[in-house]
């Protein structure tokens, strides 16, 4: 790339940098109304799903207020439950990361189930083959292992992208099936410990190497890895000329193309970081909850994060919060279930409510004039 | 119950549970990827007829069970696709609402009320679809036992003929392909876009809900949490496969049914190494499609104008 290519291609980003925010000069007060429309249009459509659930259980002949109530106390209620939801929050912080950083190239990536198998998988593996190196050794071998794995699996997503132009929905989500099927190939073969019958299982991890839970509480190292990969990413992609490129991949690919972005590159390494976080939480899981791979690792954390994205808008740290709520609602299955004898699938219609009505508020950016400021 | 029977024969009825399982399982893929098809030939995308086809299985279940009668529960079946489909038409109809990411919401709503309602329905069983037994002339057990196919098989093949006709060949199928490939000129000849659109993704919901009873009526023939297995999610995949095409629809199915069918065929006769990995088989054949079919030198033949612009 010869001097003028490099400069024509630095004037255009220039350009590109000034076109993404064309506003932020022109009138003073914007920046916080945008700020106020982020905040109020979620919290609004978080509100409007509550209500709606408010009328599905009230037609289920359970009353709102009480369940509502019954949910807080569950989730939020004393340190034992609030512990509980924040074990829930953990592995959902990580796998939401799966989704939310592709997304801002523009890439629905909604593998994160299979990356999180093959995250657990691998941190299995690779904490059985040092089970004798010190603990410490061992965990990080586990984590790096777990974030390889679930990193290359997410980065072949993107490579059938950018390479074969392949769907990256479909294909993600194909590979969660393929993902699934070759853990239970695993624990039902090579890897199954003989002992384990009524579920097939793999050795378990040695007592020592597991993660430690924070001083006396229940909650495990998981939760730092969750909060720390999420302010990372939100460092990386909000302050950082990487994240930068990102977005503009993100807002425009023909105009990044053109300013001469290597977007295959970027892209590639955004979906290997977004694999390496959910393939981190399946490391949590085994390492932290379950000791052992088997077929308890696809326990829907995986979906559940995609719904942790598109709330949090694909923020690293709105996830953070998006994540203890959603952690909380999934904390209180049980007491729906015991209370009110309301099926546990009661939280699936509660999260697809949800999803709902945040997608339909997404059609409301820019239509309410308090946002606009006095010149709009 | 095939598979008790091809034991006693052998390889070939490793064939024969394959060409059954095809018909059997491939009933299902065939009428949502229908769904599928009118839906994408008309611009949008809906990846939720997962959670579609598990409505149309409990609804199906359900029904045919209070009124005694499987195709009641058939009907409901279809009516229940139509309403979630009718969610998904609105909320995809909105501006800045990507149609993916509406899939997948509706997706996680869809099967989250069919598994509250289908709760009570797990445990009694449902008056099923009567199969329509077409191997009479032969007097081997197994033959007659893969003869018997489902009459929503009939009802799906006879769809896909229809939908090729009603594509090519009536001023309605030509109207969904404009919307579909140019809806600015379409707009322009006073074809109403929204409610072409509309149209299509209820009709192809409601067939993704036949194809859910199906699951429950017919084949494997009982409401349970686990009774699909990503055909709602295959479809769009299969579509592609099929470049839009009702007819290659028709073939893409039997294959894909025929592929879930390897593992349990081998396992009948011995062979039960690498059975999950079988069980992966028909995602790793839409995988290998997807790769051999798209490029980034060509769009894909058959492919709708406007499919995934957002226009």
């Amino acid at each position: 790339m010869d001097a003028r290519h490099t400069e024509d291609a630095s004037k255009a980003l220039t350009v590109l940098a000034a076109a993404s925010s064309p506003r932020d000069t022109a009138a003073p007060g914007w920046a916080w109304r945008t700020a106020m429309e982020a905040v109020a249009i979620p919290v609004g459509a978080v509100v409007v799903s509550l209500v709606l659930f408010g009328v599905f259980c009230a037609t289920q002949g359970a009353n709102p207020l009480a369940v509502f109530q019954a949910i807080y106390k569950a989730a939020f209620g004393s340190w034992y439950s609030f512990q509980n939801t924040l074990v829930r929050a953990a592995p959902l912080m990580l796998t939401a990361l799966c989704t939310a950083l592709p997304a801002r190239l523009g890439l629905i990536v909604i593998g994160n189930e299979g990356a999180l198998v093959i995250g657990g998988v691998s941190a299995v593996a690779a904490g059985l083959a040092v089970a004798s190196a010190p603990p410490v050794v061992a965990m990080a071998a586990m984590a790096l292992a777990g974030m390889i794995g679930g990193g290359l699996w997410i980065a072949a997503v993107g490579w059938l992208h950018y390479r074969r132009t392949v769907n990256e929905t479909i294909s993600s989500l194909l590979m969660n099936y393929i993902a699934i099927a070759l853990l239970n190939h695993l624990v039902n073969g090579p890897m199954r410990d003989p002992s384990s019958l009524n579920k097939p299982s793999s050795f378990p991890i040695k007592e020592e190497n597991m993660l430690p839970t924070l001083g006396s509480s229940n909650i495990h190292f998981g939760l730092i890895f969750g909060i720390i990969a999420c302010l990372i990413v939100w460092i990386l992609m909000e302050h950082t000329t990487f994240g930068f490129k990102a977005r503009i991949i993100g807002g425009n690919i023909r105009a990044a193309r053109m300013a001469g972005l290597s977007v295959a590159t970027i892209g590639l390494v955004t979906c290997f970081l977004a694999g390496a976080s959910a393939g981190l939480a399946g490391m949590v899981e085994v390492a932290a909850v379950h000791g052992r791979a088997n077929e308890s690792l696809a326990a829907g954390y995986g979906y559940a994060g995609i719904l942790v994205a598109f709330v949090a808008r694909h923020r690293g740290l709105p996830v953070i919060l998006t994540a203890v709520l959603l952690g909380g609602i999934l904390a209180s299955g049980g007491i729906l279930q015991r209370q009110f004898k309301l099926p546990d699938a009661t939280i699936l219609v509660f999260q697809g409510l949800v999803f709902l009505v945040i997608l339909f508020s997404d059609s409301l950016y820019g239509k309410f004039k308090v946002f606009k400021g006095a010149q709009a | 119950m095939i598979n008790s029977n091809t034991e006693s024969i052998g390889w070939w009825g490793v064939a024969l549970g394959i060409a059954a399982g095809a018909v059997r399982g491939g009933t299902p893929f065939l009428l949502v990827s229908l769904g599928e098809c009118l839906t994408e030939k008309s611009g949008k995308i809906n990846l939720g007829l997962e959670g579609t086809l598990l409505m149309g299985a409990m609804t199906a279940y359900a029904i045919s069970y209070k009124a005694g009668n499987p195709w009641a529960g058939v009907a409901a079946a279809a009516g229940a696709g139509a309403l979630l489909g009718a969610i998904h038409a609105l909320l995809v109809s909105r501006p800045k609402v990507n149609d993916i990411a509406a899939g997948i919401a509706m997706l996680i709503f869809g099967s989250g009320v069919a598994f509250y309602f289908g709760k009570p329905f797990i445990q009694p069983s449902a008056p099923q679809l009567a199969p329509i037994a077409l191997g009479s002339w032969s007097t081997s057990q197994p033959v007659q036992a893969a003869l018997k196919i489902s009459p929503l098989f009939f009802l799906g093949v006879s769809m896909a003929l229809f939908l090729n006709w009603f594509f090519r060949s009536t001023r309605w199928g030509m109207r969904v392909r404009a919307v579909g490939d140019a809806p600015a000129a379409a707009r322009a000849m006073g074809i109403s876009v929204g409610r072409t659109r509309f149209f299509s993704i209820v009709a192809g919901s409601a067939l993704a809900g036949i194809g859910g009873a199906h699951l429950s009526l017919f084949y494997p023939g009982a409401w349970t949490e686990a009774i699909s297995s990503g055909q709602g999610l295959m479809a769009v995949a299969l579509v592609i496969f099929a470049r839009w095409n009702p007819i290659h629809c028709l073939y893409a199915s039997l294959v894909f049914g025929g592929a879930q069918a390897v593992g349990p065929a081998l396992q009948a006769i011995g062979i039960s190494s690498g059975y999950y990995l079988w069980n992966a088989s028909p995602y790793i054949l839409t995988l290998l499609v997807m790769i051999l079919t798209c490029s980034p030198k060509r769009t894909l033949i058959g492919a709708p104008g406007a499919l995934g612009s957002g226009a």
